[in-house]
């Protein structure tokens, strides 16, 4: 066996996997009560808790916005990872393109939500 | 080529016939409810850096009543995510030894789960204290 085989990239996108899938079974559900029900009804949070000077404040802040980023791109690294390797279960050959596609639009999203939260200013 | 035209099974639906890979099926879908969820946030981290007309924009589409009902949708995915994601974590991680006994599936996920409520309420609090 060559002293230098290929290595896999596999464990780099079953890691990001992993976080996002763990990261967000931890608090997408909350987040989804508060930003989606909770907030636009009114209802359990104090008025005004997303309003555009609390929301600036928390997006400016290095934990806020780091943990802004961490659920948008993880949880999106997590879902095309499992929807590439979902694909063989509806008959789809899985092949290099599927794998650009899945991982382009994960890779899409963390590059869009980098700029807009690094355009926010600290 | 060959003219030969061999039966081959079809595929399609396979995993309506049993109901553990029925189960599966929802659970993997799952990802894609806490992927949309994740692009409506992406919509309003934009929108906030255009300014504050923008973001009350979005703020007022996120209380029409079909952006509320489509929440609702995706919070029962996103709670079916994490009740899957940590019912299969015995399968998916290292054994846990406790005691020099490993612990029972059932623990392990029973811990998981209360751990991931805990989580949801810290940050509950913690948004209800930012707001206050």
């Amino acid at each position: 066996m060559s002293k230098y085989r290929t290595r896999s990239n596999a464990p780099i996108f079953w890691g990001l996997f992993g976080a996002g899938g763990m990261l967000s079974a931890l608090f997408v559900p909350m987040m989804i009560f508060i930003t989606g029900i909770a907030v636009p009804l009114g209802f359990l949070l104090p008025a005004g808790t997303m309003s555009y000077p609390k929301m600036l404040a928390f997006a400016q802040n290095f934990i806020g916005k780091g943990f802004i980023f961490a659920i948008i791109s993880l949880s999106l690294w997590f879902c095309v990872h499992r929807v590439y390797h979902s694909l063989h279960e509806f008959g789809i050959h899985a092949g290099m393109g599927a794998k650009l596609l899945c991982y382009g639009i994960a890779m899409l999203v963390t590059v869009v939500c980098a700029v807009g939260l690094l355009g926010l200013g600290f | 080529m060959s003219k030969r035209k061999p039966y081959v099974r079809s595929m399609d639906g396979w995993w309506k016939k049993n109901p553990y890979f029925v189960e599966y099926m929802i659970h993997e879908s799952t990802a894609l409810f806490v992927a949309a969820y994740c692009l409506v946030l992406l919509v309003g981290v934009i929108r906030l850096g255009q300014g504050e007309a923008a973001w009350n924009g979005w703020l007022a589409a996120m209380q029409s009543p079909l952006s509320v009902l489509c929440h609702l949708v995706l919070l029962a995915g996103a709670v079916y995510h994490t009740y899957s994601w940590f019912k299969i974590l015995p399968i998916t991680m290292p054994p846990v030894i406790v005691g020099g006994k490993k612990m029972a599936p059932e623990a392990l996920t029973g811990t998981a789960l209360a751990v991931a409520a805990a989580a949801g309420l810290a940050l509950l609090a913690l948004v209800w204290r930012i707001a206050l």
